[in-house]
């Protein structure tokens, strides 16, 4: 009984108020593309690139979709023009979004949708699918629910059976072999239902965009209502996005 | 021969089938510890094996090759501690391997659900229960059979591959440059130990010797991991037997760490940290003296949600005596890492090929004796202790705000690298071999979770279907690791 006493006080309270204010101390979250110009011909932030997240030279363009936050592309800018701020509301509704520039440094806020604020805005039920995923994004959406983040305060958990959910957060490129598991699952959600893109595997393939083994398909036929960047994503880049998409108040309840 | 935790094989003597299958014998029989066997499948269809061995003094490798005709004797029944290898070696190059009592696929391809060949048993007692390959959390895929009779699990039989993404082919199609990125996701809550086994292999076979301090470095970013995943175990076996309270205190207390992470590198699962030549981050003198603050105040609440959670009742009852493997056991199917020393064996690569870091500042070898799942989560509670305790050491050395990347040069012909690094769950093992030219012609990368997962098989006989969840979470194993 004391001992747990103990174990309580010291826990202290730990849940983050104001969701939408947190500042994640030192994260690599968002690319910040200097207003400088580049040398010419040079191109040796895309040479550095593992994911071909530079999708344009001039101006220069930057997919978060692809980008997996390595951080590789900046030391090698002889310009020094490449910088990572740790900005975390990244997430997006429409895929084109998630190109950023000098001139459009961040996606555009994510405006509340009539829609899904309706069907979902007091109540949603999440399956996630890992579908390739190594570990890391299904850790950070363990993260969201966890005494932190606490997304259930706002009515949103994970839940065991697809019977039982609204959407379903898919993490990783979708390999060959969970392609049909993904699909079933899918399937066995009841309207209405929607896909949600979580981590650069998900958005765009990220590393495994070319492997053999990836098969894309289900996404050609269930686009996502919600693209989550990052890899992983940051737990905020998520819980973030939610709240907005479905008009939840800042610090509410 | 060398005490190292990296080997560089440039003049290669490359055995017949029949010479190399004796002198793996002969290694096996005298003691010689397997840490990897695998082949590569060459374009004159010849298949080059390559096993890498760990005795007294330090690491070896025997090479040899075979052709589909010969095909490959199989030692499993003799050493079965093989038995993955030699799957994987028939699955990867398609040699036939004489002599092994089940060629179960490895990961890929998967065949349909419907033809998948499991294990048979019969009898009027005998049930299957199926589950997977998407389970009731967020965890990724992979596919179990329990065999039962009655209550009692006879057997699990666990199907794997539903992650494979290509990662050792991806590797060597890319630039060098584009590697590290690339390992950090073989199992993503691994991302340093893979990163570390992969830059020991590029600097052995690049000829770069990284300083002390980028060793050091190195060093706190893996026990910072270990930290984190001991503690994402220990939270999990808790909240799979209802111990809310160490579930959302060890939980919390991971945060701390992870977020640690992120302040020295940017991502809490440090990412982008270790790179071939270096380290890109350092860590200066305000964070030096900041970090064994921090460090102090985790442990002691640490101690007090260990204390709470070893004392009571319901989590002795619960934990004591499931899920055991015995050290015998252990050791004939080759287990490794946490779950290997909790079963009482003295597997630690920090002790037994410590590197220049673990040269530095010593790592004692945590263990436990019972192999049951209160042993794999007491061995957390202790080598937290430990991996605290070293990074507060390490922290306040010397020179580790001065670290840098330094260039890696062309890589040498026909060479063959070895990198290995003892990560949270075991050790991981990354070997580069390049062409006439220089360039990656072959990676193999190897998870503990590769050798780790039939101890959990193991772990499962006798038990109940109830004690799969904490003999699950206790060992923790990679799906991505295994599947690559």
């Amino acid at each position: 009984m004391f001992r747990s006493l103990r174990v309580r006080i010291a826990q202290g309270r730990q849940y983050i108020g104001d969701l939408r204010a947190a500042s994640p101390a030192n994260f690599r979250g968002l690319p910040v593309i200097g207003a400088a110009p580049c040398a010419s011909a040079c191109q040796a932030c895309v040479d550095a690139c593992p994911t071909q997240a530079f999708t344009r030279l001039d101006p220069l363009e930057i997919d978060l979709g692809r980008c997996i936050q390595c951080g590789d592309c900046a030391p090698v800018c002889p310009e020094q023009k490449l910088t990572f701020s740790n900005g975390c509301h990244t997430a997006a509704v429409r895929r084109e979004d998630l190109l950023i520039s000098a001139a459009r440094p961040t996606p555009p806020p994510i405006a509340v949708s009539a829609a899904l604020k309706k069907q979902f805005g007091r109540s949603l039920r999440l399956r996630s699918v890992s579908a390739g995923g190594c570990n890391g994004c299904e850790a950070e959406l363990n993260a969201v629910g966890n005494v932190n983040f606490d997304l259930g305060r706002y009515g949103i958990e994970f839940v065991a059976s697809p019977r039982h959910a609204d959407g379903l957060v898919l993490s990783g490129p979708i390999t060959h072999n969970m392609a049909e598991p993904l699909q079933l699952c899918f399937d066995a959600q009841p309207r209405p239902r929607f896909v949600l893109a979580f981590g650069a595997c998900a958005i765009s393939g990220g590393l495994f965009a070319q492997a053999p083994q990836v098969e894309r398909l289900f996404l050609a036929h269930n686009v996502p209502v919600l693209y989550v960047p990052g890899c992983p994503p940051h737990p905020l880049t998520l819980v973030v996005a939610l709240m907005d998409v479905l008009g939840i108040a800042a610090g509410t309840p | 021969m060398t005490l190292s935790p990296h080997l560089l094989v440039s003049a290669q003597n490359v055995l017949s089938h029949v010479e190399f299958i004796h002198d793996l014998r002969e290694r096996l029989q005298d003691g010689a510890r397997p840490l990897t066997y695998f082949g590569e499948k060459r374009a004159d269809g010849r298949v080059e094996l390559t096993a890498l061995l760990q005795d007294a003094s330090g690491l070896s490798v025997l090479q040899g090759q075979a052709t589909g005709d010969d095909g490959l004797p199989a030692l499993t029944v003799q050493f079965p501690q093989l038995h993955i290898f030699e799957r994987e070696i028939h699955e990867q190059t398609g040699l036939s391997m004489p002599g092994h009592p089940w060629l179960k696929p490895v990961r890929s391809p998967v065949a349909p659900m419907g033809t998948y060949p499991f294990f048979q048993m019969e009898g009027k007692e005998v049930h299957e229960v199926a589950v997977g390959p998407i389970h009731a959390g967020v965890i990724e895929p992979g596919h179990f059979r329990f065999l039962c009779l009655g209550e009692q699990v006879h057997h699990l039989e666990i199907q794997l591959g539903y992650q494979h993404r290509g990662i050792e082919e991806l590797l060597v199609q890319r630039p060098v440059a584009h590697g590290a990125a690339l390992v950090e996701t073989i199992a993503g809550d691994t991302s340093i130990g893979h990163a570390w086994a992969f830059c020991r292999a590029v600097e052995a076979l690049a000829g770069v010797d990284v300083p002390l301090e980028v060793e050091i470095v190195r060093g706190i970013a893996l026990e910072l991991e270990r930290i984190a995943m001991h503690l994402t175990g220990l939270s999990g076996i808790a909240t799979d037997i209802g111990f809310l309270q160490g579930g959302t205190t060890w939980g919390r207390l991971r945060t701390t760490i992870i977020n640690l992470s992120m302040q020295l590198c940017g991502s809490r699962f440090g990412r982008g940290w270790l790179r071939p030549g270096g380290v890109r981050f350092g860590i200066d003198s305000a964070q030096a003296a900041r970090i064994p603050v921090i460090l102090k105040d985790f442990q002691r609440d640490m101690n007090t949600v260990t204390e709470l959670f070893q004392t009571s009742l319901s989590v002795n009852g619960r934990l004591h005596e499931v899920g055991t493997v015995t050290a015998e056991r252990a050791a004939e199917i080759g287990l490794v890492g946490m779950a290997a020393r909790a079963s009482g064996l003295d597997l630690d690569l920090r002790t037994s090929l410590p590197g220049a870091a673990f040269t530095r500042l010593p790592m004692a070898l945590s263990k436990q004796v019972t192999g049951d799942c209160w042993a794999r989560g007491a061995i957390r509670v202790d080598e937290i202790t430990r991996s605290v305790a070293w990074i507060a050491q390490a922290v306040v050395l010397p020179g580790l705000d001065n670290v840098r990347v330094a260039p890696i040069p062309a890589l040498p012909p026909n060479a063959l690298a070895i990198g290995v690094c003892e990560g949270w769950r075991g050790e991981i093992i990354h070997a580069l071999q390049t062409d006439e030219a220089g360039t990656l012609r072959h990676f193999k990368a190897q998870d503990p979770s590769l050798r780790n997962w039939f101890g959990l098989a193991l772990s499962l006989r006798g038990n109940e279907i109830s004690d799969f969840p904490i003999c699950n979470k206790s060992f923790d194993l990679s799906y991505c690791g295994n599947d690559l």
